[in-house]
């Protein structure tokens, strides 16, 4: 037993709905009580899809379970082929039907539909998420395509000449981050190469073309924790090699695009040539100077996590703190990078735990999931998703892949967004003793977002700064304001004790950007009182920022 | 109006279909999402699955930004091996828990389908650690299982639960007013004002805002149910000798007048007083309503079985904004406790009790209602029919009862129609 206060994925028959709701003509019986019904919301609330998941649930309660729970499952069967005439059916049960060992697959089977019935045994006690959809998945490809696989041991008859490369592209599903929009860019990136897609699978697909995948040259495996099951069967099954880079961040996409080329025979150069993003440039940019060395802390599904500490390094310029994933199936790929860049992975699926370990680092951006984004809320850190589980809106409705060439520009916008900007950069670092500009602060061009921001302590002496930071989400940040509140007494009070300015002082002081200017006077009252200083002059001031002005 | 302890049940209209099939409807669990709040001093441990840590997160809809009050001890395939040991780690995460949570004075232990199916008995593991704990913490159980409760029955089950350990009232108790189900805090104070003005003082509420404060509960307690959805806790009230006042709920001005009625006459408040004492917030929450006549008038409406709020708000929608009503779904029926709403209701209204949402849908689609309401799950894909919606569970977390919220309930209804009358896209 494991106490759980938020969880980062689902149970298992979970991910088998995110597989059902990507397809078309797929229908999913489901032996589950009725509370399981809210699983539906996932897919018709947070991604908003305009359907119902194609998923038929027995919704047995206590008084059926002495009596045929059997038979409810049977007439859901039988009701949900009848009125929704699928291609093929997906038959399992959730965790509570598990226990009462109906056998789902076993009766479906006796009641000879006349379309491929998929039984589906997800252990809801020890999986997940992810791991349902991938198990999901492969039982699917394997029955389906499988019905047309070459004798074993058969090799792969060369393309006919003139014949244009062809692959399939396997993992995106429903609810997924971003995957329908990665879907498109990377098909995009495919036709640009020269080759064809025969099956996108399974977002889109129908069971009738998953039984074509074994018509493609190679598998394009866009996400492991989906369709690397499925892509090694097909592999041993119809000798499809699979092009398991994925292609998030520019150095991966070159080498996602080198990959793929080879494998299609195509000339990668001119495709690299064109490269359409501005990653490069914007991080060479002179403005980005400011985003050297900032810490970084990256929580998501391995894939993600992975993808996302590359880039902070290679492609961003940042350092990397700590690396984490929730799933335990791909530790190992998140261990090598954290290795790679030498620092500890973390793999735990305790929000806990990754809070704790956050607050010890004190990054100064969390890359992460809807999870950190409430633990960064609370501590008062700057925050980009990467990564499922999402929230409403990282659902948004521009297009905004993470994978590709525009992918990388999504990335680069959307994790420079949540820190503060250079000039700020500038007056933070000369006045970094601010309690207003503490690494947590959100940056200034977010104070009155709303969602995110945290709002400042209002114990605050000079500060229209302050005020406008206050009126952002007032309940959610008790907790920021409880915890800054001593820090910002004692300051406040030191503050209170007189010091006089001469005219020329006085002057330089109100150039000092507003939002800053309370920072500077402290700053250089300290160090005059430092100093022994009974007066401060204009000299006194850039003494001060002299002293402070260097990390 | 019927006289308290003859509660001769009205005629139940006639026409109620009753369907067996897929319930499109959250289970008890989701009750936590708003008890958590109401008690403050409460901390709801579901024993269950990811399953069940699943569908409290997502019925949140958003994540509670302080430390919730709740959890969930996620059963997995160690502790279905054997059942000693499960009692241990039971044991084992409470005491962690509790020791996080020294603010936590009341501990309910959740029930859910799995635990209920493998027949792991919280009663006893409750009763256990309530001796280990009290006077610290005392440690309750109920049930929010799917396969015992719909939705807003997990609020039932969870009063049911602390009736028990209210205490006796003495043996001379003057008589006392118990209002029963969640309330908002601030309807809760506008109620008590109220009935103040009536001249009924010895008044409570049940659950408390504080553990602390449960009231005594004995003869000479008269309750009114402020939720149509407390057939178990009514049970044990009855049990512990308290009377229930037959009465509509206070939803609209009407129910209102009715059910604050109900305790004036138990109380014999002069027929004087009690117009003194409401006309005047009764006028406002009929001008308040009537705010919203011109929008929803005419408009029919189809209610997905849902709350159990569905009968005595279509009543009002019915009554006091002239609406149609298509099909009042609910998943249960109370003859008894609904019996001044039917009373109340057209005569040819067509109600359902329990589900088949394929079938409920094909009436729903063919009917092509102006406003439905319903849950999550099939709110935008009806919406993308172009058939407007209005999601149940929002009924639940939002003030609507009482005179002063009167106007706020219309609203919530009208809003849809508002914005499909605004919007050009
Ligand atoms: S229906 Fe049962 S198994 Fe499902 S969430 Fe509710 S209590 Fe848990
Ligand atoms: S705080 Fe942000 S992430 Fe959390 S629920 Fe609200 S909107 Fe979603």
């Amino acid at each position: 037993m494991k106490l759980t206060l938020w969880t980062y994925e689902g149970p298992p028959h979970v991910g088998a709905m995110r597989i059902a709701t990507a397809m078309d003509k797929l229908h999913y019986v489901l032996h589950a009580p009725q509370g399981d019904t809210y699983a539906d919301l996932l897919f018709t609330m947070i991604e908003r899809l305009p359907k119902r998941p194609p998923v038929t649930y027995t919704t047995f309660q206590a008084r059926d379970l002495g009596a045929d729970t059997a038979g409810l499952f049977k007439t859901a069967c039988q009701e949900a082929y009848d009125r929704f005439q699928p291609q093929a059916m997906l038959v399992g049960a959730s965790c509570t039907a598990e226990l009462i060992q109906d056998d789902p697959g076993g009766l479906a089977d006796g009641m000879d539909f006349p379309v491929p019935v998929i039984p589906l045994e997800l252990p809801a006690y020890q999986r997940k998420e992810n791991w349902g959809a991938s198990e999901t998945f492969y039982h699917l490809v394997r029955k389906l395509a499988g019905a047309h696989a070459p004798p074993p041991g058969s090799e792969r008859p060369p393309r006919e000449p003139g014949q244009r490369p062809r692959c399939n592209l396997l993992g995106a599903t429903a609810l997924g981050f971003r995957h329908r929009d990665d879907v498109t860019e990377i098909t995009r990136l495919l036709q640009q190469l020269g080759i064809d897609i025969v099956v996108t699978a399974p977002l889109g697909a129908t069971p009738a073309d998953i039984a074509r995948l074994g018509e493609a040259d190679f598998n394009v495996v866009m996400y492991p924790e989906i369709a690397d099951t499925a892509a090694t069967w097909l592999q041993r099954t119809f000798r499809q090699p699979a092009v398991k880079t994925v292609p998030i961040g520019i150095n991966a996409t070159r080498q996602f695009i080198r990959e793929v080329a080879e494998l299609a025979g195509v000339d990668a150069e001119p495709v690299l040539a064109s490269e359409a993003s501005r990653l490069p440039w914007y991080s060479r940019s002179v403005d980005s100077t400011y985003l050297t060395g900032k810490r970084v802390f990256v929580f998501g599904d391995a894939t993600h996590a992975v993808a996302a500490a590359r880039i902070a390094v290679h492609e961003m310029g940042f350092d990397l703190c700590g690396v984490g994933t929730y799933s335990r199936e791909f530790a190992r790929d998140v261990r090598a990078v954290a290795k790679e860049f030498a620092v500890e992975a973390l793999i735990t699926d305790d929000y806990l735990e990754v809070e704790e370990r956050i607050a010890e680092l004190q990054p100064e951006l969390i890359l992460g999931t809807q999870m950190e984004r409430h633990i960064a809320k609370r501590l008062g850190i700057g925050c980009a998703m990467i990564s499922a589980p999402m929230h409403v809106q990282d659902f948004p409705a521009r297009y905004s892949p993470q994978m590709g060439f525009e992918g990388a520009n999504v990335i680069f916008d959307s994790w420079v967004h949540p820190l503060v900007m250079g000039l700020e950069e500038h007056l933070l670092g000369m006045f970094r003793e601010d309690f207003e500009f503490h690494d947590g602060a959100t940056a200034s061009h977010l104070a009155s977002e709303g969602g995110h921001a945290v709002s400042r302590p209002t114990a605050v002496a000079d500060s229209d700064a302050a005020a406008a930071a206050d009126t952002v989400n007032a309940t959610a940040s008790v907790a920021v304001a409880e915890a800054t509140t001593p820090a910002t007494q004692t300051d406040t009070a030191a503050a209170a004790q007189d010091m006089t300015w001469d005219d020329e002082a006085q002057q330089e002081l109100r150039k000092i950007p507003f939002f800053v200017r309370g920072k500077a006077r402290r700053n250089t009252e300290a160090y005059a009182r430092e100093q022994g200083l009974a007066e401060v002059t204009l000299d006194t001031l850039y003494e001060a920022k002299a002293h402070y002005g260097n990390r | 109006m019927s006289v308290p302890g003859c509660a001769k049940p009205a005629a139940v209209p006639l026409d109620v279909i009753r369907e067996r099939g897929q319930r499109e409807v959250f289970c008890g669990l989701t009750g936590i999402v708003w008890m958590h709040r109401k008690i403050q001093d409460a901390f709801f441990l579901v024993v269950g699955s990811r399953t069940c840590a699943h569908l409290i997160q997502s019925a949140a809809g958003v994540m509670i930004f302080a430390e919730p009050r709740f959890a969930t001890a996620i059963i997995d395939e160690r502790d279905l091996a054997g059942m000693a040991d499960m009692n241990e780690e039971l044991d084992r995460e409470v005491k962690r828990l509790l020791q996080r949570r020294p603010d936590i004075k009341l501990l309910f232990l959740v029930g859910s389908c799995p635990s209920e199916v493998i027949k792991l008995d919280l009663q006893r593991a409750a009763e256990r650690l309530s001796e280990q704990y009290m006077p610290e913490v005392r440690v309750l159980n109920y049930s929010g299982s799917g396969i015992e409760t719909t939705f807003t029955e997990g609020e039932d089950t969870c009063l049911e639960a602390l009736v028990p350990v209210c205490p006796q009232p003495p043996a001379d108790a003057a008589q006392q007013l118990l209002i029963v189900g969640a309330l908002p805090d601030i309807v809760e104070d506008q109620f008590r004002r109220l009935f103040d003005k009536l001249g009924i003082d010895n008044l409570a509420f049940l659950p408390p805002r504080k553990s602390s404060d449960l009231p005594s509960i004995g003869g000479n307690t008269r309750y009114l149910l402020a939720q149509p959805f407390l057939t178990a806790t009514a049970d044990a009230l009855n049990k512990r000798g308290a009377q229930r006042l037959p009465a509509p709920f206070p939803f609209g001005a009407e129910g209102t007048t009715a059910w604050l009625q109900a305790a004036a006459t138990a109380w014999g408040v002069a027929a004087e007083t009690f117009r003194e004492v409401t006309a005047a917030a009764e006028q406002r929450a009929r001008s308040a309503v009537a705010r919203y006549r011109f929008q929803l008038a005419d408009k029919s409406i189809f209610f997905f079985p849902d709350s159990q709020l569905e009968v005595p708000l279509a009543r009002f929608l019915h009554n006091e904004l002239g609406m149609q009503l298509c099909e009042v779904g609910s998943p249960y029926l109370h003859k008894v406790h609904l019996a001044e709403e039917f009373a109340m209701l057209p005569a040819d209204v067509r109600l359902s009790e329990g589900q088949h949402v394929e079938n409920q849908l094909d009436r729903c689609i063919e009917q092509a209602p102006d406003l439905v309401v319903c849950g999550l799950g099939l709110a935008n894909p009806l919406e993308a029919r172009g058939i407007r919606t209005k999601w149940a569970i929002e009924l639940l977390f939002t003030p609507i009862h009482g005179y002063d919220q009167a106007g706020d309930c219309a609203e919530l209804f009208a809003r849809p129609l508002i914005r499909q009358d605004k919007l050009a896209v």
